[in-house]
């Protein structure tokens, strides 16, 4: 079973990724997942030394720290250089995706997005491994 | 009705659906409060870009969420209104009242749609097409921005990399109105690092605006993280440097790199900490490993692992020489959870951010009927306690059980307060959207109204909150509309222009008070009783005998509502009935005071719950009843010579004032099963500032009990709130106090349908 990491500040968005994951099918390269929910970039700077985690999931738009400096901050970080990365964001940040796909995220995600479109990308990323 | 695509009657799926429903609902409140707080700063001349970006926040979170969970009305708003807000977050666009007045347009259209959403509501998509026209407008007027300007500062690529669209606005916005840069280094603990961030956001306010934060990633280890600040201020370095508490925060001015004579204070590294065993805060601290490279922003910092191991070693060094309590415990390998540095950080930085959990109120009922179960139990076993305490072969059995049953009884009533708690809101969740109504209504009317809240803290059972709102809006509406008079029309009578509507909330014993009072024109009881006797509510004969508070009470009659009234009596009407149906239906009652060109006070007394209830139980002709406690006064012996009759009306006195006394067993037809003779007593209830003395035959002691809603057969007969179980089989109907008051007081009682008794 795969474990993530799935930080989003909106705790039903957060359940819908869930529910989505821990009932992915193995034909989308994604299998069952262990779900590590995180409401905010602290909260997942606690919650990554306790990893390991096979991908991270993360939204863009949050309170405290964004998603870019989250992403930033994991790719400085030994143990997570290279864990599979997916962001999820609205358009309306395309800029700011562009920039997380340029700090090392593997992948993005618009919202909103179906279970399928959601289990397509992390099959992707897992598949690929990390750059 | 919404559909989780592809994810059809999943539970996991029907749960992420309902809070979906739950956290619209908040993040749309929240937005309401925002652009109230907006209105406000706009009207002082302000505006505060934080607050804009909260709203732009909302509504961004809302957007993603309509599209998941298919809200397709909801998904559109939002994304023509993410627009309108980007612009005005990006300085793209000026705010205005007349922006203000479609985000606030906006806010019930979102009301709507939920409501409508969940089944129960029009069709809110004419609405949400006419709002979509007035964002489309706001839109129209955009205008340009600065550029160019940040490249000037000696600013870290890897800094520049991560600032979102809007922190760049924010940048060059301060900058452009001639604010200093300045770069802020501090070492938080992980484990509290939000509320360590937010007291230094808190210190730095008044100085100017944190751009953004971000880790350094540099000498990072699992207790602790390091954030660069950039923050845009007014103040020297030296001011700023005092601000935030710890002479060792290291704070540096942002070079321009075009003014090369700029004497630019840079502060140098903090020296090793050996040398440097100054008592420090416990959350914010310097990172001592940081090197002149990194400062000058020209180097990426050193990556986890090369560094972080020592300088993890020398906080804990340093925390022990300055912290007391010294820690024997050898330095951590790198990924174990224990091994705090210099914070009791551990059982901390387990717990998550978000220690709230949000419950279905049905959960909660479920619980609250189930400790009902439990206390019918409860009284249950100390019948049984009883009976065996008189047996003397099992006396010894009897003490134990009762002292079992005393534990229980402790016990259980902590778990029944525990509950209530739980559900427990402030009332400010109703103010607020009340703060919404007022600035509509009186925009409506072309009057000024001043909104002032005191007591929103107040706590009160969640669904009396939530049944609250229309009530109360119906009030605020009748003050505006009817009491507050036209600002020509106040300085005319040397009033203040601007018409004041105070809520004012607060507990008193097991009730809570809500009042609303205006300082309008106030309501003239000669016009009020003049038009009720027109419409044949009363007799021209009762109306002499009327007091003030029966006059007042008559605005609160159906029928008593239409224009001509509000016309030919400068005062109130529209369906005020419904008010006090509504808050009767929550066991509570309104009064009002007024006094013409002073103005009216209207005050809701509510109960501070309804999931249980303390009641005395009596005993009326053989059959039992409950009264809640809450409106009971006092209980006395009660003796018939003490009756007299005044006026067709048996009342008695009490210490001196005369209270009017009504026999139950009459009332309700029931036949005296015992001799007149017998002692009986008086139950002495109070309901707002009326009271009511109720004759029973007996007393027969107090219980908290669960009230259950009676038969669909039954539940129009007034006088009952409900019926319950008690311990032993037995089952006793609750008296609807505040209902009885108001019949009894009114002479109805021949309304009373007694037969539904027999």
């Amino acid at each position: 079973m795969r474990r993530v990491l799935v930080v989003e500040d909106s705790g039903s968005t957060r359940s819908f990724v869930r529910a989505v994951l821990e009932s992915a099918d193995r034909t989308d390269g994604v299998g069952p997942c262990e779900v590590v929910e995180a409401s905010c970039g602290f909260e997942a700077m606690r919650l990554l030394p306790r990893g390991p985690y096979d991908f991270i999931i993360t939204d863009i738009n949050m309170g405290d720290i964004n998603g870019l400096e989250l992403i930033r901050f994991i790719r400085k970080s030994e143990h997570h250089r290279s864990t599979p990365l997916v962001i999820m964001s609205t358009l309306s940040g395309a800029r700011d995706v562009e920039r997380g796909l340029a700090l090392g995220a593997n992948a993005y995600i618009c919202k909103p997005f179906t279970p399928d479109e959601l289990c397509a990308a992390c099959g992707r990323v897992l598949s690929q491994g990390a750059r | 009705m919404l559909e989780v695509p592809g994810g059809r009657g999943d539970p996991s799926f029907d749960k992420a659906r309902d809070e979906f429903f739950s956290e619209a609902q908040e993040l749309v409140d929240g937005l309401g409060r925002d652009l109230v707080a907006l209105d406000q700063a706009l009207k002082r001349g302000h505006s505060d870009p934080e607050i804009i970006n909260d709203v732009f926040r909302g509504v961004h979170t809302l957007k993603g969420l309509a599209g998941l969970f298919g809200a397709s009305r909801m998904s559109v708003v939002s994304h023509e209104l993410e627009d309108v807000l980007d612009d005005l977050r990006l300085g793209r666009v000026e705010l205005s009242s007349h922006v203000l007045d479609a985000l606030f347009q906006a806010v019930e259209i979102y009301n709507r749609i939920l409501a409508a959403e969940k089944g129960d509501g029009p069709d809110p998509t004419a609405d949400a097409e006419a709002l979509l026209v007035a964002l489309g407008q706001v839109s129209e007027h955009r205008g340009g921005t600065g550029v160019g300007l940040i490249a000037q500062y000696d600013l870290d690529p890897g800094l520049l990399g991560v600032l979102t669209e809007y922190e760049e606005h924010r940048l060059r916005t301060n900058i452009q109105a001639g604010l200093a840069l300045f770069r802020i280094r501090v070492r938080f603990s992980l484990a509290t690092i939000d509320s360590a961030l937010d007291d230094l956001k808190e210190k730095t306010k008044p100085h100017g605006e944190i751009i953004t934060y971000l880790p350094t990633g540099s000498g990072t280890d699992i207790e602790t993280i390091e954030l660069e600040i950039l923050m845009a201020s007014r103040a020297l370095l030296h001011v700023l440097r005092a601000a935030i508490a710890g002479p060792q925060v290291d704070i540096e001015e942002v070079r321009r790199r075009t003014a090369h004579s700029l004497a630019v204070q840079s502060s140098l590294p903090a020296a090793p900490m050996a040398a440097a065993p100054a008592p420090r805060s416990p959350v914010i601290r310097l990172d001592p490993t940081t090197d002149a490279a990194t400062l000058g922003g020209s180097g990426p910092p050193p990556i986890l692992g090369s560094t972080g191991l020592p300088a993890l070693r020398a906080e804990s060094t340093s925390a022990r020489g300055s912290g007391p309590a010294p820690s024997a415990t050898p330095a951590p390998p790198p990924g174990a959870l224990t091994g705090p540095v210099g914070v009791p950080s551990r059982e901390l930085s387990l717990r998550s951010v978000s220690q709230t959990v949000r419950v279905d109120i049905r959960k909660l009922d479920n619980l609250m009927t189930i400790v009902g179960e439990l206390a019918i139990v409860r009284t249950a076993i100390a019948g049984l306690s009883d009976r065996v305490r008189i047996r003397p072969e099992l006396r010894q059995l009897g003490i134990e059980l009762q002292r079992l049953h005393r534990s229980f009884d402790r016990h259980l009533s902590q778990l029944q307060n525990g509950i209530l708690e739980v559900r427990m809101v402030p009332l400010g969740q109703v103010f607020d959207k009340l703060a919404r109504v007022v600035r509509q209504i009186s925009r409506e009317h072309d009057k000024l109204v001043k909104l002032s809240i005191t007591g929103a803290e107040t706590e009160i059972d969640k669904l009396i909150v939530e049944e609250l709102s229309d009530p109360l809006m119906h009030m605020i509406r009748n003050a505006i509309d009817h009491g507050i008079e036209p600002p020509s029309e106040r300085e005319h009578v040397g009033k203040d222009e601007v018409g004041n509507i105070v809520l004012n909330a607060f507990q008193k014993g097991n009730h809570v008070l809500i009042e609303v009072e205006d300082d309008g024109r106030g309501m003239n009881p000669e016009a009020i009783v003049a038009s009720a006797v027109r419409k044949g509510m009363v007799s021209a004969d009762e109306a002499k005998d009327l007091t003030a508070q029966d006059i007042f009470a008559l605005v609160y009659m159906p029928g008593f509502t239409t224009k001509e009234v509000a016309t030919d009596l400068s005062g109130r009407g529209v369906g005020l009935d419904v008010v006090k149906t509504n808050i009767a239906k929550l066991g509570g009652v309104v009064d009002i005071v007024s006094g013409v060109g002073i103005g009216t006070k209207m005050t809701i007394t509510l109960p501070i719950t309804l999931a249980i209830i303390s009641v005395l139980l009596v005993e009326i002709a053989g059959r039992l009843f409950a009264m809640p406690l809450a409106s009971v006064g006092e209980a006395m012996g009660f003796d018939d010579r003490q009756v007299r009759t005044l006026e067709g009306r048996e009342v008695m006195t009490v210490r001196g004032k005369s209270l009017p006394v009504c026999r139950l067993a009459r009332l309700f037809g029931l036949a005296a099963t015992e001799p007149a003779s017998t002692r009986s007593f008086v139950v002495i209830a109070l309901m707002g500032n009326r009271s009511l003395g109720f004759v029973v035959d007996r007393l027969l002691g107090q219980q908290d009990i669960v009230v259950k809603a009676l038969g669909r057969s039954i539940k129009s007969v007034r006088g009952f709130a409900g019926a319950t179980e008690l311990g032993d089989q037995r089952v006793a109907l609750v008296l609807d106090v505040a209902a009885l008051i108001d019949e009894v007081l009114a002479g109805g009682e021949s309304r009373f349908m007694a037969a539904a008794l027999a």
